[in-house]
């Protein structure tokens, strides 16, 4: 027939591939996508984040039959689904676990990025799209953690609105705007209710098909961030290096897949509410926007960010002028910035140094936690190393690293205490650490003797 | 009502008259520790969550004691067929106002009420023991446990009763005729700032008696070389009544904790069942991701 494409699939297959890229796509993503061999622990974290997605998306859509958005309903409601719903309980819980043990994954994903340097040209794309993704994924679970209706939902929610209206000049409306109201109530559960359930969850599946069909347009990188594009190819000019992804990574991340769901078991069957930091025991008392809890503390997942917009403090602008000030006196004499741009950053600076001092200490530790997550988005032009991966750079290198992430877990430890002096100093120091990490990177990314990168990944046959 | 008044009022002379009578060697005694700041160390509650003879003696004394100014919104009756009650028995034994055994337990108080009347509207007990538990620490259970047996007499609070765990608590001590007479006594050693600045070490020593009535002495202090102290001890005549009031407060507490999440033990049992299932998939997971992969060089 006339304008048929010609297809080498026949049957039903055949049909099809006519009218729609089916087999092409297949090919294209599984089993003639080349990913290098030497894919190690890490880089199960992947696919175990797609699993999650799956687990909360499905569950999500079983809550969402039995769960009431309505002030005077919502708590009760999900009692209802714990007690009277077959099996709600188990989805629950699933949705539940699946919130927190989506951020491990997530996390432990990043890391992998950090360590191979996988953000690296030519996938900045990839790591933005990711990060676009991590950021959604604060959203909704931001607005998730308001449903059940419980006091650490509210007082939560309540603290977390008020930060926005710390910006100046719009921040009081703009507060009202977002709750609907003058506090967290009705009106606020009810849009909550609309962006965790629709708007962010269609967000994170657009940016998931971008992050993969960027990804699956540069190729994957490995260990050894060792470009396999640029490797020895066979006779079908397939890279030597790579294995189809299909079936030699879908067995292998089934086998990731195993050892994940028995840890995700684990907690669901034994420890729910995982000592209290899945499950606040706090949320098991219903709203009562007369009584403030004693102490208010996100869930674990956010308590890094949490811990440095408490350190914040008017002292602490001092120190963060300070070194605003050092950094624009260290760029306009030392710095290798061009034309413009070597007046125009230190100038900047000194603003910013002042702005830090005249406005509202408040207003700068929702910067400091805003900027916290932002400043990821600039890592594929922060890092300068000439290696990627972390296994060729010096080992004061792995010792920053390891620093890095004690840094972050106490200051996620820190998050969840009620404030002290002491702790209160300690999470301004990890502060400090965590944004000098990154914002001195294009500094201490390029010193040292890296070791010699091999031509080919370190492959050892099983 | 005012028959009942009477004869508590009776019991109550009889159990202090008693009480000064008995020898002060046989009181059972126990010390508490009070952590700095007057939080109360919880003590473990037994762990019966298993045992279904327990769980109703719980459901029982809950109905009985705590329903009448406690909902518990979340639960139905007939949800207690799952600790081994049947429809007749619950009908029977536990419903006095004419509900069915498929209704929540719901109270006809009103909240507002409970307001005037307590000062505090009681809360809602479904989740309570969930609620009360604490991060990597004790669990509402204990709470419970330790809560309902802290109580005292303070004829100076407006319930007559006051209570170690939750200092002037809204709550009277509803269990206090299984309790019987109870006296307590708490040191307190702390350092006071004087009219001059120093500070000097001071005693105080609070005795309650089964009556609620006072008496508090405080001293200083000289050549003190210590710690701060905070310590009760409360006391009952009975030993034999005391032992069995602690037996009957584990089981309530034990059923809360049942209550705050009825299907705990389904779950478990579910869970090793799905633990067994998953390991059989890893090693079958592990062995097909090796066998693809023994030729790839």
């Amino acid at each position: 027939m006339a304008g048929e494409k010609t297809v080498d699939t026949t049957g039903l297959l055949g049909w099809i591939d006519k009218r729609f890229p089916l087999s092409t796509m297949v090919k294209e993503h599984m089993s003639e996508y080349y990913a290098p061999k030497n894919f190690n622990f890490w880089y199960f974290f992947g696919s175990l984040a797609m699993l999650v997605l799956v687990i909360q998306i499905v569950t999500g859509i079983f809550l969402v039959m039995n769960y009431k958005p309505d002030a005077k309903l919502a708590f009760e409601s999900v009692e209802y689904i714990m007690r009277e719903v077959p099996w709600g309980w188990l989805i629950r819980y699933m949705h539940s676990t699946g919130a927190s043990m989506f951020f491990v994954v997530v996390y432990l994903h990043m890391l992998r990025g950090l360590f191979y340097g996988s953000y690296r040209k030519p996938r900045e794309l990839v790591w933005i799209f990711g990060v676009a993704i991590f950021l959604s994924l604060m959203g909704e679970a931001f607005f998730g953690y308001l449903l059940p209706w419980g006091q650490m939902s509210y007082w939560g929610a309540q603290v977390i609105v008020n930060l926005f209206s710390a910006i100046p000049f719009i921040g009081p409306d703009l507060a009202i705007w977002i709750r609907g109201d003058y506090v967290v109530s009705d009106a606020t559960l009810n849009r909550f209710f609309a962006f965790h359930v629709i708007a962010i969850p269609l967000v994170i599946l657009g940016l998931v098909v971008a992050h993969i069909i960027a990804l699956h347009e540069v190729g994957s990188n490995n260990p050894d961030g060792v470009e396999i594009k640029q490797g020895p190819k066979d006779r079908y000019g397939r890279p030597v290096d790579g294995i189809p992804f299909h079936p030699y990574y879908t067995v292998h991340d089934i086998m990731g897949v195993a050892g994940f769901l028995i840890v995700f078991a684990a907690i669901i069957f034994f420890a729910p509410e995982m000592g209290g930091y899945f499950l606040e025991y706090n949320n098991f008392i219903p709203a009562d926007p007369l009584k403030t809890p004693p102490h208010i503390a996100p869930v674990w997942y956010f308590t890094p960010f949490y811990s440095m917009l408490r350190a914040t403090t008017a002292d602490f602008t001092l120190v963060l002028a300070g070194a605003a000030v050092l950094a624009a006196i260290a760029l306009f004499f030392k710095g290798n910035l061009k034309g413009i741009w070597r007046v125009a950053v230190p100038v900047i600076l000194l603003l910013v140094a002042v702005l830090l001092r005249t406005i509202d200490a408040k207003f700068w530790g929702v910067v400091a936690m805003g900027g916290a997550v932002v400043i990821l988005f600039f890592l594929p032009w922060l890092d300068h190393s000439p290696v990627k991966s972390i296994r060729y750079r010096p080992g004061w290198h792995k010792f920053l690293y390891a620093i890095f992430i004690i840094n972050f877990l106490v200051l996620g430890f820190l998050g969840t205490q009620a404030p002290n002096p002491t702790y209160n100093l300690m999470s301004q120091i990890g502060t400090l650490i965590y944004l000098g990490f990154f914002l001195l990177m294009p500094v201490w990314s390029r010193l040292g003797t890296f070791k010699q990168v091999p031509d080919r990944v370190t492959f050892h046959a099983h | 009502m005012l028959t009942k008044a009477t004869n508590t009022l009776r019991n109550d002379l009889t159990m202090m008259i008693k009480k000064l009578l008995s020898v002060v060697a046989l009181s059972l005694t126990c010390t508490v520790a009070l952590a700095a700041g007057g939080g109360h160390k919880l003590d473990t509650a037994p762990d019966r969550i298993n045992d279904m003879a327990s769980l109703q003696n719980g459901a029982k004394l809950f109905v009985n004691y705590c329903l009448g100014c406690h909902s518990a919104n979340s639960m139905r009756y007939n949800k207690l067929t799952e600790i081994g009650l049947t429809d007749e028995m619950i009908q029977k034994n536990l419903l006095f106002t004419g509900e069915k055994v498929g209704d929540l337990m719901h109270i006809a108080m009103k909240p507002e009420d409970a307001k005037r009347w307590f000062g505090t509207a009681p809360p809602d007990l479904s989740v309570i023991a969930r609620a009360k538990s604490e991060n990597m620490g004790h669990s509402g259970v204990d709470y419970v446990y330790t809560l309902m047996r802290s109580f005292y007499r303070d004829t100076t609070k407006a319930s007559g009763w006051d209570n170690l765990v939750f200092p002037s608590i809204a709550m009277p001590n509803i269990l206090w005729e299984l309790q019987g007479p109870r006296a307590m006594e708490r040191t307190v050693v702390h350092e006071v700032e004087q009219a001059d600045g120093s500070m000097q070490w001071e005693r105080i020593v609070s005795k309650y008696d089964a009556d609620g009535f006072s008496e508090i002495k405080a001293e200083p202090l000289k050549d003190y070389e210590g710690s701060a102290v905070d310590k009760a001890l409360l006391s009952s005549p009975d030993p034999r009544q005391i032992a069995q009031f602690d037996n009957d407060v584990a089981d309530l507490a034990n059923f809360l904790g049942w209550m705050a999440e009825p299907m705990q033990l389904q779950r478990k049992q579910l869970g090793v069942w799905v633990l067994l299932f998953l390991g059989l998939f890893l090693v079958v997971a592990w062995r097909l991701n090796a066998s693809y992969w023994k030729h790839v060089k």
